[in-house]
């Protein structure tokens, strides 16, 4: 998909923030006490542009923790559970859809 | 291969050593992450959308099987036990954490292995053919012309941060293996009318949103001045390349800005000033260089050894021989090759036990060497004849005995969206979805030679404009769709391929390719004319009719 | 920025002028290009050093008139990955035997120290003074270079060569002609 680094802000639907943990590269989403979690469900969950804005730039300035934070989609379903909300934010939560060498 | 000297080994430690303190002080905070990302990058690392990468380096495709054990150990101890071999003859791996990169860095270090240049703006891994020193159409040995240039590049303190990144390859054969030109400098070796060896150069190739075919612009350039002659090219590049828009900042963009003649006067007149100055390559430099080049003491043997007539009476051994076997310069020799295109599987991935049992193969079988070609399969270059039968047994025990090299299914693929943060579209799904189509090795030798290239996006690792057939994944509305083009050729006759027809979802991408096959065999005019000749031939539109007909 | 010369931190005896300003008498200016090439007749009579800041797309080889007078010539890094400056540092100091002082400034970091030292220059403007109270480390760092450039440190061509020959190996410095 288009790297979301690159996309203006443009909320229409419910989104988190994500990025990567500077020390092992893992997938990680800012959580609303400032921490990063590698749980979406964890994830603070905005759905206004100014509220993700504030998010990002809260993110965007721990440059120690977490690299290339930026804005991903989420889907909340009628249970409240929060999905990846795209098919790239799908493989950076599940991981690969193949299966890895070595496994059956 | 190249065997290192202690100026070549405390080169590598050095850098390890440096890397560590850029990790150290990037953990620390004391290091941005804007200041640190070229420098991780010029060792290789990327960051992933799971992790970092770490791309090493194998340079022009040769490696040891101690180097092999190593990687093995790296994919194991640092790793989720695998790696992939990439279109230009390097290695990746996918899961590696920043904090345990010195370390692993360290440990490659002691086999002579290092991520240097494999990324950031600067030269990168030198290409060449994978059958260089063994294949019987080559002049001579190219791999010691990339030695040459692989040390004179690295760590060059004027060409470390170029406009972009820069790709170099060469080849010493009248059939391209390596691409040349699809590179920013193709060295293409040969002999001229009066018997000298020498190069012929081209600039300015390179796929992604502009492709191009290099340029010739020194049609004969004698050995002795090739260093000075690419700093001359690389000195016009630093200088004039563009700096204002990534997109346009390769070097085939200024060549066709400049035109090919103008770019040819500025790095000509660039290069008399420096031709008889330290890079002058005196001949005591070349054959000290030549001196670390280890070839194996060959005992003597006579081809169609008894073994081999033997072992065809079996039908599986026939048609692996027919297909993943080729000559060598050397009689009694053989040059085999290693399918990591099993199946179903990840094209050109080999888990860490593999590549243990590879390495134990090439030491019994192949004088300790292994080589990688751009096509994402491994070569045993040193096999005897009458090795081959037990050979074969063992390969195909570890799984990478598939007969299907240069067939349909043998797919060059980038990792995609699986992996990779600038991808648009998976690419290793639909690789495996066509190896299970064409499964059927009766039919995929029916269809002969016919590479499929798929890239995950237009940045086109997968090489996928030079693909007979080349898929493209691309967005659209947050969907993967595929772009197909025929055509393309990756060898001396290299080509783009031409666009089919629109793009198409995921879930039709494999029957387009059945259909394109299917089109292959009604129009071509024998059995044994090839798909790209078929395409030649007949042109695009006979196959676009055929295959969009339905769609 | 601290400006970092022979492996230390050191005051900055240039000034540097901005474009119309006047030109102190007896000071070491640094001034900018368009100006060296105005007032150049007068310039070259001055009693005190004069030095220019040449932008990172213009050729060098526009300054060859003056090196032979010129004290200090100033490159550019807008940012550290543009990497001009480095084939024009070269330029200067092995195509036209430049003597004086040749200065990198812009984003200047530590982990460019070293190739910026072989690429010819010898006086730093450091972006981060960290990174000046480093520099001693940072260009020590390695001991082989492949490649001959401007700082006349021993290429392996050559320290093969002599070890062959020997059987040790020269610490000599080699000359690059061209």
């Amino acid at each position: 998909m288009t790297s979301p680094l690159q996309q203006k802000l443009k909320i229409t639907g419910p989104v988190v923030v994500t990025a990567n943990r500077l020390g092992d590269g893992a997938v990680v989403y800012r959580s609303g006490d400032g921490s990063w979690t590698e749980e979406l469900a964890a994830a603070a969950v905005v759905t206004t542009t100014p509220a993700a804005m504030e998010l990002l730039t809260a993110a965007l300035s721990d440059k120690l923790r977490a690299v290339d934070a930026y804005v991903a989609p989420v889907e909340l379903t009628p249970h409240q559970q929060v999905l990846p909300g795209n098919l790239r934010e799908r493989i950076r939560f599940n991981g690969p859809t193949v299966a890895l060498p070595g496994e059956s | 291969m190249y065997i290192y000297d202690e100026f070549d080994r405390t080169l590598v430690d050095e850098r390890v050593r440096e890397f560590r303190d850029q990790v150290a002080r990037r953990l620390s905070g004391e290091l941005t992450e804007e200041e640190f990302k070229p420098l991780r990058l010029m060792n290789g690392v990327y960051l992933q959308l799971h992790a970092y990468m770490l791309r090493i380096a194998i340079p022009y495709g040769t490696l040891s099987s101690d180097q092999m054990r190593m990687l093995a150990h790296v994919a194991r101890r640092y790793d989720r036990g695998y790696g992939h071999f990439t279109t230009r003859q390097n290695i990746q791996f996918n899961w590696i954490k920043l904090e345990e990169l010195p370390d692993a860095m360290a440990d490659l270090a002691r086999a002579g292995l290092h991520g240097m240049q494999t990324s950031g703006n600067c030269v990168r891994n030198i290409t060449t053919d994978q059958w260089a020193g063994v294949a019987p159409d080559e002049i001579e040995d190219p791999r010691i012309w990339a030695e040459l240039l692989r040390q004179h590049l690295t760590l060059h303190p004027e060409f470390s941060f170029l406009p972009r990144k820069f790709k170099i390859a060469l080849t010493a054969s009248a059939h391209d293996r390596a691409a040349v030109k699809i590179h920013d400098i193709g060295l293409r070796m040969y002999r001229n009318g009066a018997g000298e060896t020498g190069f012929e150069v081209t600039v300015g190739g390179g796929l992604g949103r502009t492709p191009f075919l290099g340029k010739t612009i020194k049609p004969f350039l004698p050995k002795r001045d090739l260093l000075s002659y690419v700093e001359a090219i690389m000195r016009t590049y630093n200088q004039y390349g563009r700096r204002d828009n990534i997109y346009k900042a390769r070097i085939k963009i200024l060549v066709h800005e400049l035109g090919a003649e103008k770019f040819a006067r500025e790095v000509e007149e660039e290069w008399h000033s420096i031709k008889d100055g330290a890079l002058a390559l005196d001949p005591a430099v070349v054959a000290d260089i030549a001196a670390r080049f280890h070839y194996p003491d060959y005992e003597e043997l006579a081809d169609n050894p008894p073994e081999l007539a033997k072992a065809r009476e079996g039908e599986r051994f026939r048609t692996w021989l027919a297909n993943s076997v080729s000559n060598h310069k050397v009689s009694g020799r053989a040059i085999v090759t290693l399918s990591l295109k099993p199946e179903g599987g990840p094209p050109g991935d080999a888990t860490a036990a593999q590549m243990d049992a590879i390495a134990e193969l090439a030491d019994r079988y192949s004088h300790g060497e292994i080589r990688v070609g751009h096509e994402q399969n491994l070569a045993l270059p040193h096999v005897a004849q009458r090795d081959l039968p037990a050979l074969r047994r063992a390969l195909d025990e570890i799984g990478v005995a598939t007969p299907n090299v240069n067939l349909i299914s043998d797919i060059i693929a980038c990792p995609g969206l699986d992996y990779c943060s600038l991808a648009n579209a998976r690419s290793i799904p639909v690789a495996q979805e066509i190896t299970r189509r064409f499964r059927n090795l009766d039919v995929a030798r029916d269809l002969g030679r016919l590479h499929i290239n798929i890239s995950g996006c237009i940045n086109a690792c997968g090489h996928h404009h030079i693909g007979h057939i080349g898929i493209l994944g691309v967005e659209k509305n947050g969907e993967e769709y595929y772009q197909v083009t025929i055509g393309g050729r990756a060898d001396e006759r290299a080509e783009l391929g031409t666009i089919l027809g629109p793009a198409v979802p995921y879930g039709e991408i494999a029957d387009v390719v059945e259909d394109i096959a299917a089109a292959y065999l009604e129009l071509r005019a024998r059995p044994d004319e090839l798909f790209i000749d078929t395409v030649k031939r007949v042109g695009v539109d006979p196959f676009k009719e055929r295959v969009y007909a339905a769609r | 920025m601290p400006l970092v010369k022979a492996g230390h931190i050191v005051e900055d005896r240039f000034v540097r002028v901005l474009d119309d300003a006047p030109v102190p008498e007896g000071a070491a200016v640094i001034l900018p290009a368009a100006r060296l090439l105005a007032d150049a007749r007068e310039l070259v009579l001055r009693q005190a050093p004069t030095g220019v800041i040449w932008p990172n797309d213009r050729k060098v080889a526009e300054l060859a008139p003056y090196l032979d007078w010129i004290s200090l010539v100033a490159l550019v890094f807008p940012n550290f990955r543009d990497g001009r400056a480095y084939s024009q540092a070269r330029l200067l100091r092995e195509r036209y035997a430049f003597r004086g002082e040749l200065r990198a400034t812009g984003q200047v970091l530590r982990d460019q120290l070293l190739f910026l030292q072989r690429a010819g220059f010898d006086g730093f403007e450091v972006t981060k003074e960290a990174d000046g109270a480093a520099f001693a480390e940072a260009v020590r760092r390695y001991s082989v270079f492949y490649q001959p450039a401007a700082d006349g440190r021993a290429s392996t061509l050559t320290a093969r060569r002599a070890r062959g020959a020997s059987g040790a190996v020269p610490s000599r410095r080699e000359h690059v002609a061209g």
